[in-house]
């Protein structure tokens, strides 16, 4: 988007009024849940969450509820279905003037990687196609965080998670490549889809801003340092978000109707810096460097990039 | 009022416009399809004021249910069989939200084999859901449960969705005169639904659903639903009553047919139990002192009329149309647990399984219970299950059987009936 047109030019745009409070069960220096907080402050209060099971159900715990707007937990699979529901019956309430249209409430979907890509992407399919009007929020940690960090088909190559721990026959750890989730979410071409990150709150504000003008899905991945899983200090979540989206390795962009259109254009910083900065890359460089396995990471994001800036 | 010849799924159909339900999501299964395309009809030709969503499974189905009755709306929908166990994990959702829809089951044997005709280890499969269960006899019946359900399901001592079961095939397709009553009468018995304890708006924001740390809360919820269920008791008979003042058709927990002197009981469910009071009616007429319970409210267990009703019998038989492997019949647990403390008991109680993927139980499966009855009565010595199988039965798969060059090994030394 262009930054003449933007609601958000710098850092002090952004409200200062908060809409979750602190002090929740979620890990310290949760880059996900900063990415949410600053997502609520375009949204509002006028919401209900539609949670499937993840770290963040562990927000809600009864009695408790750090949210000065609405709550629905579900089960893992079906969080979309759920945003249906709600949806439909606000909609029919209103229409039959039993709630009052002043009552409605904006349906956001909340889940993890491991949800959106695997064990939730047909419930999600299926709500895109319909065209249900809500926002899904996927917070990517790249792996089932909540449960101790086992792989999930967000899962990158070559890092190590406690189900593709590396190994004499797979050194480097997960050999899969990343589902990209944002392409089978554009196949469906949503109204709106973008990528965030907590390290650029001011194209992260900009990006809900800009959904909020969209009747129908308008979905986001948010990239979700996680610092017990990537193994790497509370303090540094959104630096770490910063090296993945300046190496390239998280581009943030956005597709209007299918249309991609990238937000930030990186520096192209060596996949090195990322990787260094979380023990679990820590198997590429010790006790001897994978210098195959980091080269293959290194491409995968060259490639990635041809496609849209040419060589 | 109306009287028309409807199949079970238009009677079950009917009973969902006439609760004037504000959302239906659905998903296709046999026997079951027809009550949704029905809906869909009537909503998109606009008889009907109601949201119809085409979901992806029964899965998401029965979580929209569950979520759009947490919104406030009134919900109705239908599965059968692989369906309902599909979206299994949602009913124990569902009630644990405390959220009062309806939801209709058309029974059809479980997969493997995949076959198509009823029995009942589907719908009991969510006994322990806390889904108040009610099964079905016939057409009228399932329309006038729909609305009694409603009734049950939005009481306040209650706040529990309502499972309604119906047999695929011999009610889902089969033709009665059904009553359909006036929408003003209707209005008088079941008010327009406002709910006080679960809803979505934008005034009064509310968490449902959140999840609890520790055994203590966790039991203290799941024991809300047991007692809940057990208020059901109470409910249904209060709402049974007002449905006869309104309507003049009587529904009880437990229907009792021939019953007063009667000696030999049989218990049933479902559509099948016109079968046995068929046979009843024949062994009254050789003088044999015999008698017919159905059992309609299966969640909660109506224990306590149960007891009522057989204290002082001679003996019991069990139809299970379903089977727990290693065990036996489910309902026959439920119903010698009922009976055990009691000191007036009857004698005996014996346990069959019989239509099970919709076989027939033929008068001569009948007859056997009968003498089975009458010869524990004599030995003081009761059989363990006996599995129901003709030489018709056996005679059909042997046929199977030899096409497919095969041959039987029989059913393990279980005597075979004739027919």
């Amino acid at each position: 988007m262009s930054m003449e047109n933007a609601a958000y030019k710098k850092f002090k745009d952004i409200s200062r009024e908060e809409h979750i409070s602190p002090g929740t069960a979620l890990c310290t220096g949760c880059g996900g849940l900063l990415a949410l907080r600053l997502a609520y402050k375009v949204l509002g209060e006028n919401v209900v969450i539609v949670n499937a099971a993840g770290c963040f159900t562990l927000l809600s715990v009864y009695p408790y509820n750090p949210f000065n707007s609405s709550w629905m937990y579900t089960a893992m699979a079906c969080a979309p279905a759920g945003a249906q529901g709600i949806r439909d019956a606000l909609d029919i309430l209103i229409k039959k003037g039993k709630l009052k249209s002043e009552e409605n409430l904006k349906v956001v979907v909340l889940t993890g990687d491991g949800t959106a890509n695997d064990i939730g992407l047909q419930s999600t399919s299926a709500a895109i196609y319909r065209g249900l009007d809500f926002y899904y929020f996927c917070y990517d940690n790249e792996a089932y965080a909540n449960t101790g960090f086992q792989m999930s088909s967000a899962t990158p190559y070559g890092s190590r998670t406690s189900t593709s721990l590396p190994g004499e026959i797979n050194p480097q750890g997960t050999t899969q490549r990343k589902k990209d989730l944002f392409e089978i979410w554009r196949a469906h071409k949503p109204p709106y889809l973008a990528t965030i990150s907590p390290s650029d709150p001011v194209d992260l504000s900009n990006k809900f801003e800009k959904a909020s003008k969209f009747e129908g899905p308008k979905l986001f991945i948010a990239l979700s340092p996680c610092p017990p899983g990537w193994s790497f200090g509370a303090s540094n979540s959104v630096n770490i978000a910063r090296l993945a989206v300046q190496t390239g390795i998280w581009p943030l962009k956005e597709a209007v109707y299918g249309e991609v259109k990238h937000t930030v254009i990186p520096k192209f910083k060596p996949v090195e810096e990322y990787l260094r900065t979380q023990n679990r890359y820590d198997h590429l460089f010790n006790p001897v460097k994978q210098v195959d396995i980091i080269d293959n990471i290194r491409k995968d994001v060259e490639r990635y990039w041809e496609r849209y800036l040419g060589t | 009022m109306v009287k028309e010849m409807l199949t079970g799924n238009s009677a079950a159909a009917w009973g969902a416009r006439l609760s004037e339900v504000d959302y239906v999501p659905a998903f296709p299964i046999t026997p079951q399809t027809e009550i949704i395309e029905t809906l869909s009809q009537w909503i998109n030709d606009g008889v009907m004021n109601a949201k119809f969503t085409n979901m992806d499974s029964e899965h998401s189905m029965i979580t929209a249910a569950g979520t759009a009755a947490a919104t406030g709306a009134r919900v109705f929908s239908a599965t059968s069989s692989q369906g309902l166990l599909y979206g299994y994990e949602m009913l124990y959702n569902v009630t644990g939200w405390r959220v009062p829809l309806v939801l209709i089951n058309v029974s059809r044997g479980l997969s493997a084999p995949i076959t198509l005709e009823p029995d009942h280890n589907d719908i009991l499969s969510a006994r322990d859901t806390g889904f108040v269960q009610i099964h079905a006899a016939t057409c009228q019946e399932i329309l006038d449960t729909i609305l009694m359900a409603y009734r049950i399901a939005e009481d306040k001592r209650v706040l529990l969705p309502v499972l309604i079961n119906m047999d695929g095939f011999y009610l889902s397709f089969t033709r009665e005169p059904v009553e359909i009553p006036d929408k003003e009468e209707v209005s008088k018995f079941l008010p327009e639904y406002n709910p006080k304890h679960a809803f979505f708006k934008a005034s009064n924001p509310m968490s449902q659903g959140v999840a609890v740390l520790g055994g203590s809360v966790y039991s203290y919820f799941k024991y809300q639903v047991h007692l809940a269920s057990l208020n059901v008791l109470t409910v249904h008979d209060e709402v049974a009553g007002d449905f006869k003042r309104i309507f003049g058709r009587s529904y009880s927990a437990i229907e009792s047919f021939k019953m007063d002197d009667a000696d030999y009981v049989i218990i049933m469910t479902n559509s099948f139990t016109i079968k046995g009071k068929a046979a009843v009616t024949k062994f009254r007429k050789n003088g044999l002192k015999a008698g017919l319970l159905r059992l309609r409210l299966i969640r909660p267990f109506p224990s306590k009329e149960l007891r009522t009703l057989l204290n002082g019998k001679k003996a019991v038989a069990v139809i299970d149309q379903n089977i727990s492997p290693g065990s036996g019949g489910i309902l026959f647990n439920d119903i010698t647990t009922a009976l055990y403390h009691e000191p007036d008991r009857p004698e005996v109680i014996l346990s069959f399984i019989g239509g099970l993927g919709g076989k027939d139980i033929s008068h001569a499966e009948f007859n056997h219970i009968i003498e089975e009855m009458g010869k524990s009565m004599k030995t003081g010595v009761v059989p363990e299950t006996q599995l129901l199988y003709t030489k018709g039965d056996l005679e059909q798969i042997n046929n199977l059987l030899n096409i497919a060059g095969k041959t039987s090994g029989g059913l393990g030394g279980i005597e075979e009936l004739k027919d």
